[in-house]
């Protein structure tokens, strides 16, 4: 069992190098912020797998933290590249 | 009444002035004034009898008891006698500028504030028995002199000339406190009287001739000498009655009175005797001869004060040879003491006296320039007479007193040839020769002074003033000095006895108990025996036949280039200061950030690597090392991977986005370190980051504003290097500190006490709210600032700047 986790976990970071590849490489930046968004499921995915090898439960407020935040930064990057800016002051634009 | 007490009568006695201006304006203020040093004058002749006898007086003021620091008043010939000066031509000046210096028109407030502080500080310096309060004085003489010079203070020379004797004296202040400082360590105690006892011990440390160049440094800054003197001809801007008191009579002489009164403890080191004589002639000589090249009349005289001051100088000098001689050559030697004493007390009496003719001059015609003036004998017979005693007496010619000590001096520097340290016998025919060189000058100026001031043609048209006999009262204290002049001559041994004796046995504590064992009389005639004699004969004759032939040899003066002078390189100097130090910090600061981060990152190499270089300090050791996990090196991987993206990336979006996946690559590295709290912290407060980085994106601009369009920061190979060694130097020091644990950690306490003590479960929390809750405490503060900041600083716009970008948010 612990050996098949390993087996996971090193194939989970293999794909993260992946993204971070395309994280790095580009070309646009859209492309990038998909990149970090998978890096972040990414590393909900290894924080699980963490936990399991490390016996431990205090990881999981981790798992849920990182989903919200990964979520939002996805957002927030999305209407940036969008619109220039993230928060709007004029509301009916 | 105490003697302590009687140092700051004067300056009690300022705090009313102003009072008495503003109050009593029928009355000039000087009639105020004049009452402090008449009465204390009277007060310090009636120490005359007891200090004769050989009595000495000592009062003492606790200042700062725990420090050993006190005002000691300390009371025997030598202060005597200066205290008698101060005092008593401190009483002639106060009557003088009465009727110098205007009621109306002038600030009289000031001028006799400024001069009462002078007087305390001056009678300060001569009775001082501490060397920490006569540092004190001296420096207040610094200071005092600095606001009466700058009295006239509307005008640029007057200025001028305040800040330059300010920044001379003061350097040498400073110089002599670090002198008495030393003589303090190496004696273990800040009294002269102890010093002077403990002298023979002293003389061999090595430090002792550091003490003895710095005090000097210090006294021949105040007294004018070589190569300092160039502040006293431009004091002479100050009112006259000032130059008359400060730059002829008392503080220039504050110089010489710190060398006699140093001689019995500095005298033991050759080095003494041969700076102070060295020094003093050269200063007689070089004085000398410039002030027949001046033209006003106040600088004329004030080369001559700087020519005689090295006159006496280099008496104390010889006399201070007594110290290293023995048998019949310590009389001999002592008497050259005797002779600088005598000619001190002499060149106050009449240079106060020159001094104030010169003002009346000036105050009744208008101008100082000797090329304007001429002819004024018969205007101002009683201002020619008085002038003609002085000047005579300036040149050494009988019957007033400066012969009297002009030919001690010629004495004095022949009995040169009885000292035979140092192969002196070839050497020392050198002093008669300048001595007598300096002495035909002398004769020169002074026929100069008077003849070409009082006698000539008259020139009315090119006076301000029609020239006229100054009132009676502005005459009446040269007029006292000048029959001094003549008294002292006729009476010199009355004066020898009552002032010069007591003093000289002070200078020469070793070679005589009390006044009386001092055998020395004055004479006026020596004998057709006598070399000095000639030698006065010969200055007479060649001095006549140069001062008839001024026009004719003067340009020579023309030949010595201005730039090469005194004055020329001090302000040079003072340029150089000025616009050296300019340069120096616009090279350094250029006002870029990017230039201190250089300096600080290259302090943080040289610094900690070369303290721990040193130190030897670099240890590598493999004990209790973790073993290396697959997941960690993949992490670091990644980390790595993300940095180097940050550096060498040509868009800041990107840089911004690499920082992000950094941050979460930290925060996985808590997770798998088991910090999940820390994990939580650090993924929220990235995240906070990387959206506020994106937030000031827009407005931010191109990475490389100098190369618009690229946007390359482009490589620097310094801030390649700075940035791998700042990178080594800190990975170096924290596997050195790893590998050389010296005491435990405090954890186990934490582990064992977090719920018996604190009753919590979350060690982390508990730490931070519980153990160490002011930390917590803090860092909200801190937050709280920073927000608070953030607010100022979007909705505060106090100024608007011009050509300020619009920022608007579209």
């Amino acid at each position: 069992m612990t050996t098949f986790l390993w087996v996971i976990v090193v194939l989970i970071g293999v794909s993260l190098l992946g993204f971070l590849y395309r994280l790095v490489k580009g070309p646009t930046t859209p492309d990038r912020v998909i990149a970090l968004d998978a890096i972040g499921v990414g590393l909900i995915a290894l924080i699980g797998l963490i936990s399991i090898l490390f016996d431990t439960g205090f990881f999981l407020e981790v798992i849920l933290l990182l989903a919200v935040l990964s979520f939002i930064g996805t957002v927030a990057f999305s209407k940036f590249t969008e619109k220039g800016e993230i928060i709007q002051r004029d509301r009916n634009s | 009444m105490s003697l302590v007490f009687a140092i700051f009568t004067p300056v009690i006695a300022a705090l009313l002035i102003p009072l008495l201006y503003k109050r009593v304006s029928a009355i000039h203020t000087g009639w105020f004034v004049l009452l402090i040093p008449v009465a204390l004058v009277s007060l310090y002749a009636t120490y005359i009898p007891p200090i004769i006898d050989g009595t000495t007086y000592k009062d003492e003021l606790p200042w700062i008891p725990s420090l050993g620091l006190s005002f000691i008043s300390y009371l025997d010939g030598l202060s005597l006698l200066f205290s008698l000066l101060i005092t008593g031509i401190g009483a002639l000046v106060v009557l003088y500028s009465i009727f110098y210096l205007d009621k109306k028109k002038e600030k009289l407030g000031n001028f006799y504030v400024y001069l009462l502080l002078f007087m305390s500080a001056m009678l300060g310096v001569v009775q001082s028995d501490h060397l920490i309060s006569l540092y004190f004085f001296w420096e207040l003489t610094s200071i005092s002199s600095f606001l009466l010079i700058g009295y006239w203070y509307t005008k640029d020379r007057s200025r001028f000339g305040a800040l330059k004797s300010m920044m001379i004296t003061v350097f040498g202040g400073l110089m002599m406190l670090g002198g008495f400082v030393i003589l303090g360590i190496l004696g273990d105690t800040y009294s002269i009287r102890e010093l002077i006892a403990q002298a023979p011990d002293l003389v061999d440390h090595k430090f002792f001739v550091w003490a003895l160049v710095l005090v000097l440094l210090g006294a021949f800054t105040k007294s004018a000498q070589f190569p300092f003197y160039i502040w006293l001809p431009d004091a002479m801007e100050a009112p006259t009655p000032v130059s008359a008191y400060l730059h002829s009579a008392t503080m220039v002489k504050a110089g010489l009175y710190l060398v006699a009164r140093f001689t019995p403890i500095f005298a033991l080191s050759e080095v003494w005797v041969w700076l102070v004589t060295g020094i003093g002639i050269l200063t007689l000589l070089w004085g000398s001869f410039f002030a027949v090249k001046q033209t006003d009349l106040k600088a004329i005289l004030a080369f001559s004060t700087v020519s005689q001051l090295g006159l006496i100088m280099s008496l104390l000098g010889i006399g201070s040879i007594a110290y290293h001689v023995t048998g019949d050559l310590v009389t001999t030697f002592t008497f050259a003491t005797f002779a600088a004493i005598f000619h001190l007390m002499n060149h106050a009496t009449f240079k106060g006296s020159l001094f104030m003719i010169a003002g009346i001059v000036d105050h009744e015609t208008g101008t100082r320039d000797i090329r304007k003036l001429g002819g004024l004998m018969s205007l101002m017979p009683i201002s020619f007479t008085i002038a003609l005693i002085g000047s005579l007496s300036m040149a050494g010619v009988p019957p007033f007193n400066g012969f009297l000590s002009k030919e001690m001096f010629l004495d004095a520097v022949l009995n040169l040839k009885n000292f035979d340290l140092h192969a002196l016998d070839s050497w020392w025919i050198l002093f008669p020769i300048i001595a007598w060189i300096a002495s035909v000058f002398t004769f020169v100026y002074s026929l100069y002074f008077v003849f070409h001031t009082f006698r000539g043609k008259h020139k009315p048209e090119q006076l301000p003033k029609a020239a006229h006999e100054a009132p009676v009262g502005m005459l009446l204290s040269p007029g006292i000095l000048a029959s001094l002049v003549v008294i002292i001559f006729f009476v010199p041994n009355f004066f020898g006895n009552t002032f010069i004796k007591p003093a000289v046995a002070a200078i020469q504590p070793l070679a005589y108990q009390v006044p009386a064992d001092v055998g020395f009389t004055i004479k006026a005639w020596h004998g057709f025996d006598s070399l000095a004699m000639y030698m006065t004969l010969g200055v007479f004759l060649v001095g006549y036949l140069l001062f008839k032939t001024i026009p004719k040899w003067s340009p020579i003066y023309k030949t010595f280039p201005t730039k090469l002078s005194l004055n020329g390189m001090y302000d040079g100097l003072m340029r150089l200061g000025d616009s050296g130090a300019n340069r120096f910090s616009s090279i350094y600061m250029t006002g870029s950030i990017r230039s201190y981060f250089v300096y600080m990152f290259t302090a943080i190499i040289v610094l900690l690597g070369g303290t721990m270089w040193i130190k030897d300090a670099f240890v590598i050791s493999y004990e209790n090392l973790a073993p290396i996990r697959f997941f960690e090196i993949l992490i670091s991987i990644i980390l790595i991977v993300g940095t180097i993206t940050i550096l060498v990336t040509k868009s800041r979006l990107t840089a911004i986005i690499a920082l992000g996946a950094v941050g979460y690559t930290v925060a996985l590295f808590y997770i798998l370190f088991k910090a999940p709290d820390l994990a939580l912290t650090q993924l929220v407060i990235e995240t906070v980051s990387v959206a506020l980085f994106l937030g000031a994106f827009y407005h931010l601009p191109q990475m490389n504003k100098h190369e618009k369009g690229k946007e390359d920061r482009g490589f620097r190979l310094g801030n390649f290097l700075i940035a791998l060694g700042v990178g080594v130097m800190v990975t170096l020091i924290a596997i050195s500190s790893h590998s050389q644990k010296l005491i435990p950690s405090i954890s186990e306490y934490y582990k064992e006490t977090v719920y018996s003590e604190a009753g919590g479960g979350n060690i982390v929390n508990v730490i931070l709210v519980d153990y160490r809750g002011f930390d917590t405490l803090f860092e909200i503060s801190v937050l709280t600032i920073a927000s608070l900041g953030i607010i100022g600083m979007i909705t505060l716009r106090l100024a608007k700047k011009k050509g300020d970008r619009k920022v608007e948010n579209k």
